[in-house]
């Protein structure tokens, strides 16, 4: 059984939580207890209808006011697939939230009203997933049956997402099914009221679709978390390097290469607990010991001399600003990236993107609370990086104020 | 590209050794809540697997409540044994003595709540700027909401509304003196992935969590073991019957269900078939609607 992680978009009313509720319910992951006292909690809150929101609502906040206040995580399995739904809201705060989880997603749901179409809020959420690099797509046009199952309604849809999406370049598979998730149209099964449909049901498609590929395992990456010495006497001399592969393959007696002091040498072993193993690759987290004794610490990095990341202080990255106090140029932060820590000034702001137009503002010289565009940074030590198109794991960062401590943006390098 | 496919739980385990290592980078002085529960069986384990060959570099922490089966502490001691961990004991009857924790009266009192006391004076006394624990999110709605890295004040108290966002592999752990964090390393895991993945590391659990015959009394729709801290009331019946544990906690509070799954085989076939989740049999979290996020909120796990 393989695990897909996915994340859900949809604006307040189209349907987003019916749909999860319907997938968490049809997979037999909602408990008898759990859906008591959903029943119970809309019973007192006069709701005609069981709000299957209440699932995934947990906070006291967010059952009184009826809104989503922060990402929500949600399980269910079937005998294929694990799979975990980052459930984001739709509200104002969407744009921090989506990113967030967004940025562990392989797919994105963006869900559709029929007879709304493809309106702003749609072209916000596929431009998130395209930022943040979600290579497949589910667009889900919801409420099928409140436009009579019409092919011609969703045709037309589709032409409309379709013509907006060609822009996205990094959203490999777009995949359209028309659903309703209320009367369960093509969520599990393919629904008999619209034979015009060729496609697959939804739940067939997220047991299915290939996300094999979306790891890097060509460009040879390992950022050194933790430095293992016993200093017992049955390991006197044992020195190991702890970490989690962000891309390509180690095995013993592979020729690496020490960031930043440019040694060179062997893997001896890869560890895996008290097990040898033949390689080792992304995303495991493995403990690698080296032929020679060289300095290699937290933040440093393995690499293949054939293929190593870029190396500097300079970059390039586009951000996504998440404090109330604006960022300005010249502004130090904490930048944290793999798991290398170090200082950063912004050196320039070079434009900002109107997620509602996709246009490129560039006469701008500071951020707001959750708007994205494109900075250059200064860093006090240099970064081993790859562009964030090549290798989610080195290509991304997060800024850190480090007067309140507080995560205020996260950063993908160009 | 086949090869290089993993397993669910190889994922997940890969994730939270991440987190455990992390943990150990990022703080100074961080110790792994330890109840013999499962839960924290499975984190112990992790945390071997993270930092072997050496010891785990943090010790393993117990907060007592005075309330538990006899095999749970001996399990305890016996484990931590094992695999060389050092061991700390916070005890909620010093907080009862002391006078910062008062007893519950009345039909049904416990000392889970005061167990918050006891682990916020543990973490000041023992100066532990990272706890961890192994809470997931599947098991509460309030827990579902629940970061990685859970930052607290200076007061312990968790801020729900105001959490620091989390991105890719990328955690926060920065910090003004006195503040804290809880740290989850298990969080993307099920309770059925939890089962799971003890089968197939053949992680030993107390013999609680297997069904066996005890007395038991039904109290409010819950099975509770009749013990030293459990004695039936008046009307109510005791009952030997075939149970086991889902959880361990408190014995005031923790229900068992009647099973007679005796392997861990047969226990993953009765988490599939379940249709209650495992804590639906915790009298802790019947109090109100939202009595998991309002414990969390003082510095409950």
């Amino acid at each position: 059984m393989d695990l897909l992680r996915f994340t859900t978009a949809g604006s307040v009313d189209d349907g987003k939580s019916t749909l999860i509720g319907r997938l968490l319910y049809d997979s037999k992951s909602i408990f008898e207890d759990q859906l008591r006292a959903i029943e119970e909690s809309s019973r007192k809150k006069g709701d005609e209808n069981v709000n299957l929101a209440l699932l995934t609502d947990g906070l006291k906040a967010e059952r009184e006011q009826g809104i989503t206040i922060d990402v929500a995580y949600r399980y269910f399995a079937t005998p294929k697939r694990k799979f975990i739904i980052a459930d984001t809201p739709g509200h104002i705060q969407y744009t921090r939230n989506m990113v967030t989880g967004a940025s562990t997603a392989n797919l994105a749901i963006i869900l559709i009203d029929a007879r709304k179409g493809v309106i702003e809020q749609t072209k916000r959420h596929s431009f998130i997933a395209n930022l943040l690099r979600i290579q497949h797509v589910v667009v889900a046009v919801n409420k099928m049956d409140l436009v009579d199952y019409s092919q011609e309604v969703y045709d037309g849809i589709m032409a409309d997402y379709k013509a907006f999406a060609s822009r996205l370049d990094n959203i490999v598979d777009i995949t359209p099914i028309p659903i309703s998730a209320l009367n369960g149209d093509n969520i599990v099964d393919k629904s008999e009221n619209m034979d015009w449909f060729e496609g697959s049901s939804l739940l067939y498609h997220l047991e299915n679709v290939y996300v094999g590929g979306d790891e890097n395992h060509v460009q040879a990456r390992f950022p050194v978390q933790w430095v293992i010495r016993p200093q017992s006497e049955k390991f006197h001399d044992f020195r190991g390097f702890a970490g989690r592969v962000a891309g390509g393959v180690f095995k013993p007696g592979d020729d690496v290469t020490v960031m930043p002091s440019g040694f060179s040498t062997k893997v001896k072993k890869v560890y895996q607990d008290e097990s040898e193993l033949e390689q080792a690759y992304a995303p495991q987290s493995v403990t690698i010991t080296l032929e020679d004794e060289i300095d290699l610490s937290r933040g440093d990095m393995l690499v293949k001399a054939n293929n190593p990341p870029q190396q500097g202080q300079d970059i390039e990255a586009m951000i996504c600003w998440f404090s109330n106090t604006n960022l300005n140029p010249k502004g130090k932060f904490i930048i944290r990236h793999t798991t290398k820590e170090t200082k950063a000034i912004v050196q320039a702001i070079s434009y900002k993107i109107d997620i509602n137009t996709l246009r490129k503002e560039e006469d701008t010289s500071s951020f707001a609370l959750n708007e994205i565009g494109r900075i250059s940074l200064r860093t006090a030590s240099p970064l081993f990086y790859d562009s964030y198109n090549q290798n989610r794991q080195t290509g991304s960062f997060i800024l850190i104020d480090p007067g309140t401590n507080e995560t205020v943006a996260a950063g993908m390098i160009l | 590209m086949a090869d290089y496919n993993l397993s669910h739980l190889d994922q997940l385990e890969a994730e939270a050794i991440f987190i455990l290592r992390e943990t150990a980078a990022q703080f100074e002085n961080p110790g792994l809540l330890f109840s013999a529960g499962k839960d924290s069986i499975v984190m112990a384990h992790l945390a071997k697997k993270a930092f072997y060959p050496s010891r785990i570099p943090f010790p393993l922490v117990h907060v007592d409540t005075g309330h538990n089966f006899p095999e749970t502490i001996s399990f305890r001691d016996a484990y931590a044994d094992k695999i060389g961990a050092r061991l700390h004991v916070g005890l909620v009857q010093d907080s009862i003595n002391k006078g910062t924790a008062v007893e519950e009266t009345g039909l049904n009192a416990s000392r889970n709540k005061l167990q918050t006391v006891t682990l916020l004076e543990t973490i000041e006394e023992q100066q532990y700027d990272a706890v961890l624990g192994g809470g997931r999110r599947d098991e509460e709605k309030a827990r579902a909401k629940e970061r990685f890295f859970s930052h607290r004040n200076d007061f312990g108290e968790w801020d729900p509304k105001n959490q620091r966002p989390e991105l890719w592999n990328l955690f926060n752990g920065r910090k003004q003196p006195g503040e804290n964090f809880r740290v989850f390393p298990l969080s993307n895991f099920t309770e059925m992935d939890v089962w799971m993945y003890m089968k197939q590391e053949g992680i030993e659990l107390p013999s609680l969590y297997y069904a066996h015959k005890r007395d038991t009394v039904t109290r409010n729709g819950v099975i509770l073991a009749v013990s030293e801290f459990v004695q039936p009331r008046e009307s109510e019946v005791v009952e030997n019957k075939m149970i086991r544990f889902r959880t361990m906690g408190d014995a005031t509070i923790t229900g068992a269900v009647e099973s007679s799954a005796d392997t861990i085989e047969k226990i993953i076939e009765e988490v599939a078939a379940a249709r209650q989740t495992e804590r639906g049999n915790r009298a802790d979290d019947k109090r109100s609607e939202t009595a998991m996020e309002d414990r969390k909120k003082e510095g409950y796990f």
